[in-house]
């Protein structure tokens, strides 16, 4: 058994268009241990959805893996055939995704797509599908689910048809479970309540998760550890407490200062200056520099290393290559 | 209209075309065809259908290729008529009357489609019953049964082309209106106070453009095999003007006698154009198809 | 459905009745003047129009349609007569079409980048750009006079099956009806192609297939088992829809193949100026196309669940 559930080692994957390259993910390491819950936060485009597809080796051409390792359990996922990876989809590593909308075929009842992936993975009986389809409704709290699997996903609003989602990721009770963006196509109302019901119920199966969102707020409500990202790139890692209570790098400060406080008496929000700048034109040197307030003509030029600033809290920028301040 | 024109060499699509060989071929031979149509008549060694031109000896000789006494090129009819001449008049009238009642069933269409997707109410269900019931019919056979009760003519032709036609522009362009009725510029452009008709053609028009493009480009292709069939089975072009369609009627009358080059090459002239036009609206199609990005 | 028929009642009687001298519509190029005078009182033309609509919407209704100048008899009875053969040669191009075209099509949308796919696509190019009666005068050309083994005309032997006659069954009937089965199915295995294909496309860009794909869905099952299913919708309504245009379509190979059908019957019946045929032709095609989009459009209703029923 591996140390770490899951270790992603300097992934690259590049995205070849017409108009260029895009490297939705340069160079992203992080490590997950076992029953962990991790949060993966940065605005939209920052590469976070790609690292989740990456993770289930769902990227389509023109993107390509370009270079690194993703070891789940030891093994390296962009070394696996499509064959064994369909295996591990939905079985081992299952993933939600953002608008649940789509996400259901429309011509298939949910109880239909619910059995399909025990059908897949697993030596069920007919009925053993069914009844264990019919609990995974009841433990995310869908009433009368004996009738509602044979009812068609429009039938469904949109919060339900997210907790189906989840139902079907948590069916084959897999070891990871990588949520993408899972509340923000729902109200907000919802979102809370889907969020904690997800946390409960990755405990329960004793899964590890990982929360792909743009809502720092959000995450900072389940999330153990959390990797913020920028251009495809981690700024910087640790735990919740972490990353929301001691921010040390300019972006991860400045995505706090804009989150609206019930108990700020500021007048305005903060936003962050600038721009995301367009993936086909990134700056040389450090991607934030040219938005941050502490940029020297060194962010500029090159790229900073990753440093351990504190035991698990690490940060991209030169700010702490040599002890200096802004 | 140069910078649009700079602008377009830079566009994607530019770029798409670029490197899709099928659509050159296609740009390529509508081109061919187009040339041949405006050009051809003043270079065909006969004027097919001056009588005056013709003569009977001449009647039923083969492509000069295979038998070297006979010079014209693509062989003659049994009236002595040049295939090649025959065949270049007859692309001057399949392309005019594919492109014209392209046009006049663009124009109806579109007019008819805005009106009824931007006033909606009882216009806009006339015209959609009116569309309806003329969709459940197959064209040709509408248009079969126009030529039969007002006779021959180019012009009818074209009429009746274009009775068929119209709808397919209507429908998609009312789906499209409807669309755009609703988003923020239309509810601007009403607020200072626009007219009607200047909204509907000068601001929402231009945005429902491009599945008309492709539309048209593809209805000039069955509109000339629609004028083609027609002229074939009598009730089309007149005799005294030339279509593809009448050569290969001849030919098919003559066709046990082994004068099978009167049927193929107006077939086949036919068979390019269309698959020019066809190549072309096939490019503009997936260019223009967001969903397929 | 009512109104549409209705519609074009009033349309074809419109137009028959309102184009020239009614009379001359209804009685044989060379009648005198005096069997003209007879003809107008008879048919009742001395009335009013609207009159003589309801009673052309009574006879109509009563299957008197007409009597054929020609033949001297119902104009419904010839055409009737001649309907199995159409619907033979069509329904047979119609299957053919669609065995041949949807697999075709399924494998050009899910490997579109493969030569094979591109193969697919510009042979299909070429069907549908192939005017249909230009491919049933070559395929004559090239079966009956260059190699001389197929028959180019008629129809061959029939059977009868539950007393209609068929003729596919017998060796004659078969080798009669290939080509202009051909030629009638070229066009829709082409057009079904495309279809098929761009179906498939669009529906392998959506989210739910992304997401049985994260399931662990097999290549192969996300295939066969859910994007078919979602591509074949648009797919199946055309095809019913375009049964009405093959019905069209088969005027004209009718025509060249000289196959004894309502569509020969209706070309043979415009050079002889037949006009009842005509008119009863026209309207009982106006009543099958009805009948068959209304078909279509409940069928839709089952495929699709998220189609409410009306």
């Amino acid at each position: 058994m591996a140390d770490y559930l899951l270790e992603v080692n300097d992934l690259k994957t590049y995205f070849y268009t017409f108009k260029g390259v895009v490297k939705a993910v340069d160079g992203v390491n992080f490590k997950m241990r076992r029953g962990g819950i991790l949060g993966v936060v940065g605005e939209s485009g920052c590469g976070k959805s790609i690292t989740g597809f990456s993770i289930l080796k769902m990227i389509d051409p023109p993107g390509k893996f370009v270079s690194g390792q993703i070891l789940f359990n030891g093994e390296d996922i962009l070394q696996k055939s499509e064959e064994d990876m369909s295996k591990i989809r939905g079985n081992k590593i299952s993933m939600i995704f953002q608008d649940p909308m789509t996400s259901l075929n429309p011509l298939y009842t949910i109880g239909q797509q619910i059995m399909e992936t025990l059908a897949i993975h697993g030596n069920m009986t007919e009925k053993q599908r069914r009844d264990k389809a019919v609990e995974l409704l009841k433990v995310v709290g869908i009433p009368s689910p004996e009738s509602r699997l044979n009812d068609y996903p429009h039938q469904f609003s949109g919060g339900m048809r997210q907790r189906v989602i989840i139902a079907i990721s948590l069916a084959t009770s897999p070891e990871l479970i990588i949520a993408d963006e899972p509340t923000t196509a729902l109200d907000v109302t919802v979102q809370s309540q889907i969020i904690h019901q997800l946390e409960q119920l990755v405990r329960k199966n004793n899964s590890s998760l990982i929360l792909i969102t743009h809502d720092v707020a959000l995450v900072s409500q389940i999330a153990e550890n959390i990797i913020v990202m920028y251009c495809g790139k981690v700024v910087e890692s640790g735990t919740m407490e972490d990353i929301i209570y001691r921010p040390t790098h300019p972006y991860t400060k400045g995505l706090l200062n804009s989150i609206p406080r019930m108990d700020d008496s500021k007048d305005r929000l903060e936003p962050i200056k600038g721009m995301v700048p367009s993936p086909f034109d990134l700056p040389v040197g450090c991607k934030f520099a040219p938005r941050c307030e502490c940029c020297s003509s060194k962010c500029l030029q090159t790229e900073p290393e990753a440093v351990e600033i504190a035991p698990g809290h690490r940060v991209c920028c030169h700010l702490f290559d040599e002890k200096g301040d802004c | 209209m140069k910078t649009v024109f700079a602008k377009l060499l830079q566009s994607e699509a530019y770029f798409n075309f670029k490197h899709n060989y099928l659509a050159i071929a296609g740009a390529i031979l509508l081109g061919f065809f187009l040339l041949l149509a405006i050009f051809g008549p003043f270079v065909t060694p006969q004027n097919p259908y001056n009588l005056k031109e013709l003569n009977l000896s001449d009647a039923y000789l083969p492509p000069s290729v295979m038998d070297s006494s006979s010079h014209f090129l693509l062989g003659t009819d049994q009236q002595g008529r040049d295939m090649l001449s025959g065949i270049v008049y007859g692309v001057r009238i399949s392309l005019m009357v594919g492109i014209s009642a392209m046009l006049i069933s663009l124009v109806i269409g579109t007019t008819l489609g805005l009106i009824a997707g931007y006033r909606g109410g009882w216009l806009d269900s006339l015209i959609m019953r009116v569309a309806d019931i003329q969709l459940s019919f197959p064209g040709m056979l509408i248009a079969l049964f126009i030529m039969v009760v007002f006779g021959r003519g180019i012009d009818k032709v074209i009429i009746a082309l274009s009775m068929v036609g119209w709808v397919l522009y209507a429908r998609t362009v009312r789906g499209a209106t409807m669309a755009e009725r609703s988003k923020e510029y239309v509810d601007a452009a009403k607020v200072c106070g626009y007219p009607d008709r200047m909204i509907m053609f000068k601001h929402i028009l231009p945005n429902v453009l491009t599945p008309l493009i492709v539309i048209a480009t593809i209805q000039v292709g069955n509109f000339i095999i629609t004028e083609a069939t027609l002229s074939f089975l009598g009730v089309g072009v007149p005799t005294t003007q030339p279509s593809l369609g009448l050569l290969l009627s001849s030919g098919y009358q003559v066709l046990f006698s082994g004068l099978w080059w009167v049927s193929v090459f107006p077939g086949l002239t036919l068979l390019l154009m269309i698959v020019g036009t066809n190549l072309l609206g096939d490019f503009l199609r997936d260019e223009l198809n967001p969903k397929l990005k | 459905m009512v109104f549409v028929l209705l519609a074009v009642s009033v349309i074809v009687f419109a137009i028959t009745n309102l184009t020239g001298d009614p009379v001359l519509l209804l009685v044989p190029p060379d009648a005198t003047e005096a069997q003209i005078e007879q003809a107008r009182e008879q048919l009742g033309l001395n009335l009013p129009i609207w009159e003589q609509y309801f009673i052309f919407l009574t006879n109509a209704i009563h299957g008197n349609l007409g009597i054929s100048f020609v033949f001297n008899r119902p104009a419904l009875d010839l055409i009737l007569e001649r309907m199995p053969a159409t619907l033979e040669m069509t329904v047979i191009a119609m299957c053919f079409a669609g065995i041949t075209a949807i697999p075709m099509g399924v494998y050009a949308g899910a490997h579109p980048q493969s030569p094979v796919s591109k193969g697919i696509m510009s042979a299909s190019l070429l069907g549908i750009s192939m005017p249909s009666f230009w491919l049933g005068i070559m395929l004559i050309l090239i079966g009956a006079v260059v190699l001389g083994i197929l028959p180019s005309s008629g129809r061959g032997e029939v059977v009868d099956i539950m007393g209609i006659h068929v003729s596919f069954l017998t060796e004659d009937g078969f080798e009669h009806i290939i080509m202009p089965a051909l030629t009638l199915s070229v066009g829709q295995i082409a057009m079904l192609v495309r279809l098929t294909r761009a179906g498939v496309m669009e529906v392998m860009h959506q989210d739910y297939i992304k997401f049985a794909k994260a399931k662990g869905v097999s290549q192969r099952k996300l295939l066969f088992g859910h994007a078919m299913k979602n591509a074949l919708i648009p797919v199946i309504t055309v095809f019913g829809l375009e049964f009405g245009e093959l019905i069209a379509f088969a005027t004209i190979t009718e025509t060249i193949f000289s196959w004894p059908g309502m569509g020969k019957l209706l070309i043979d019946s415009i050079y002889m100026s037949d006009r009842p045929v005509i008119v009863a032709y026209l309207l009982l095609v106006a009543i099958m196309f009805v009948v068959i989009n209304f078909t279509v459009d409940i069928l839709y209703r089952f495929i699709d669940p998220r189609i409410e029923l009306r």
